[in-house]
């Protein structure tokens, strides 16, 4: 038996993301008194046996992926004669692009209930619970998966990444023959903005009461010296101040970073259920009546133009 | 073209979440309820477009539910489908709902759609599923969708960026903001929708691979802490010391 979690690569290292579902399939191996074994698909410049201090035994990588990565049908196909292979009692996807995509498919491929969005070691006092996000981070839902095998999808910053010790895992290299696709992918795009917003760890981002996409250089100066992403609401977006993809929201992009940093967003509950799942949340604003407030956990009530340029100076001299 | 559009009831964006019945149901108590907002604004409104370029194509709906649900299948007439299928199911656990769907989506159908996710159980997982079950095609978090020489061109999100793919027929596509804009239907659509074929059936047989035990509220938020205007350089101070956040 084994817990076999899936590690994604950008830019060739693994994503922190990952670390983190590392962490929560070590944990679940625990439990389970099983070894957590990852799975690293594509090229990567990582001596990825270093991965074993998060608690792994074992690093299968598959160098050679095709278009796994863009066809859920190759790479689902590939995931489970791995899951079979290593008889996997869980397999631990990030709810991440990939995890949506493929873990469903895999849930009917290998008969094995599937959660999307836990957000905590599962209960196993009583049956196999995992606590999940429902009603977009207004509440959440326990629950049970009765099948054998048990695929859970863990959202960004919901567990902590923990090295256990320097013990190197075992690195096996994988030869499995990927299957022709028959999608045919004309045109890969790379949306710009240092940090993407799905990964980001911090996140500043705009409102309408920042009065134009002109005033937008001071949430890029203070996401920059934060090494944050940058976003937006949605009548920005709307009114084409800001590029759609980084429209947070309802629906927009979901958002769960450690830190996010609302300027001159009023705090719609749409645009609330987009970014509740923040670990910190800031709201500069200049009205004391907007709603955001109530959702905060630090909060300035005041002019954007005043306050910010102090802010950014002060996050520079942190050094 | 034979297109399956996905619809599922959940609350309005608005709605208080609270639950009963020692936190093992929802709470509809003075809760309006639609048409989850991915499956109408981007699935089912991309393919009324379709068809109103090519008006040869058939849209079905489909909702997994009890008659309550009737109401939003209506709507979804009204905005444009041609025949609702509606299958007697209150079951909430994504495999059962995938299987149902499938059993109907098996016949003839070139395009399934669904909405990226439903607002209440945030699954994301019918669209993917009911393409195992099949063995089709699978684009998930689609932003658009064209139909060029028998094939589907579809822009989707992919990491840090977008892919443009072009797909076979039969496929299965989950849809997100950048499909389409948002439509209220017209007297007419409301008009016609009354007599549209709304086909009720009971579900097949299914496994259900999970259950809800119940649910929880977040803890409560322990209140804002203001910062003065004149000092925003202590909100930096803070977020490095209390929250650690930086």
């Amino acid at each position: 038996m084994s817990v076999i979690i899936i590690a994604e690569l950008s830019e060739k290292k693994i994503k922190k993301q990952s670390l983190e579902a590392i962490s929560y399939g070590v944990a679940i191996a625990n439990q389970l008194g099983t070894d957590a074994i990852a799975l690293v698909m594509g090229e990567s410049d990582e001596i990825l046996s270093s991965i074993g201090k998060y608690g792994l035994k074992k690093v299968i990588h598959q160098k050679q992926i095709g278009t796994m990565l863009s066809d859920n049908k190759l790479a689902t196909k590939f995931i489970a004669e791995i899951c079979n292979q290593y008889q996997a009692a869980a397999v631990v996807f990030s709810n991440s692009l990939l995890g949506k995509a493929v873990a469903p498919r895999l849930s009917v491929k290998l008969r094995a209930g599937l959660v999307t969005g836990a957000v905590k070691l599962p209960d196993t006092t009583n049956g196999f619970n995992v606590r999940k996000s429902v009603f977009s981070g207004k509440a959440f839902a326990d629950v049970n998966i009765k099948t054998p095998i048990k695929i859970i999808s863990l959202n960004a910053n919901a567990f902590e990444i923990i090295q256990q010790s320097e013990a190197p895992a075992e690195l096996i290299e994988s030869s499995i023959e990927i299957g022709t696709s028959t999608l045919n992918i004309i045109e890969t795009k790379k949306n710009e903005g240092s940090v993407s917003l799905a990964d980001a760890d911090r996140v500043v981002s705009g409102g309408r009461g920042l009065k134009g996409p002109e005033n937008w250089g001071m949430i890029e100066e203070l996401a920059q010296a934060l090494g944050a992403a940058t976003a937006c609401s949605r009548p920005v977006a709307d009114s084409n101040w800001r590029p759609h993809h980084e429209h947070v929201g309802q629906t927009g992009v979901a958002i769960s970073p450690n830190l996010y940093i609302a300027v001159g967003i009023s705090g719609a509950i749409q645009h609330l259920a987009g970014v509740n799942r923040s670990k910190t949340i800031v709201v500069i604003n200049s009205d004391p009546e907007a709603p955001f407030f109530k959702a905060a956990d630090y909060g300035i009530v005041g002019d954007a133009f005043q306050v910010m340029p102090k802010i950014i100076e002060a996050v520079k001299n942190l050094g | 073209m034979k297109i399956l559009v996905c619809i599922s009831r959940t609350p309005d964006t608005t709605a208080k979440i609270s639950f009963i019945d020692q936190n093992q149901k929802f709470n509809p108590d003075g809760v309006q309820w639609i048409i989850n907002p991915y499956d109408e604004w981007y699935a089912l409104v991309r393919a009324i477009e379709l068809k109103e370029k090519d008006p040869s194509t058939i849209i079905h709906l489909i909702n997994i539910g009890n008659n309550e649900n009737e109401a939003i299948i209506r709507k979804a007439l009204a905005l444009g489908g041609d025949e609702a299928i509606r299958i007697e199911s209150n079951s909430d656990d994504p495999f059962f709902i995938a299987q149902q769907i499938a059993s109907v989506a098996k016949d003839g159908y070139d395009l399934v759609l669904t909405g990226k996710e439903t607002i209440d159980h945030n699954g994301s997982a019918i669209g993917g599923m009911i393409a195992e079950l099949l063995d089709f095609n699978y684009i998930s978090l689609a932003t658009k969708l064209d139909i060029e020489n028998g094939s589907a061109v579809v822009g989707r999100e992919a990491d840090g960026g977008e892919e443009k793919i072009i797909a076979p027929f039969p496929l299965v596509i989950s849809c997100q903001k950048g499909m389409a804009e948002a439509r209220i239907p017209n007297m007419r659509g409301i008009m016609a929708a009354r007599t549209k074929p709304l086909k009720v059936m009971d579900a097949v047989q299914s496994e259900s691979f999970t259950s809800i035990n119940g649910f929880d509220l977040p803890p409560a938020k322990a209140g804002v802490k203001l910062i003065p205007a004149d000092t925003p350089e202590l909100l930096v101070k803070l977020l490095r010391e209390e929250a650690k956040a930086i």
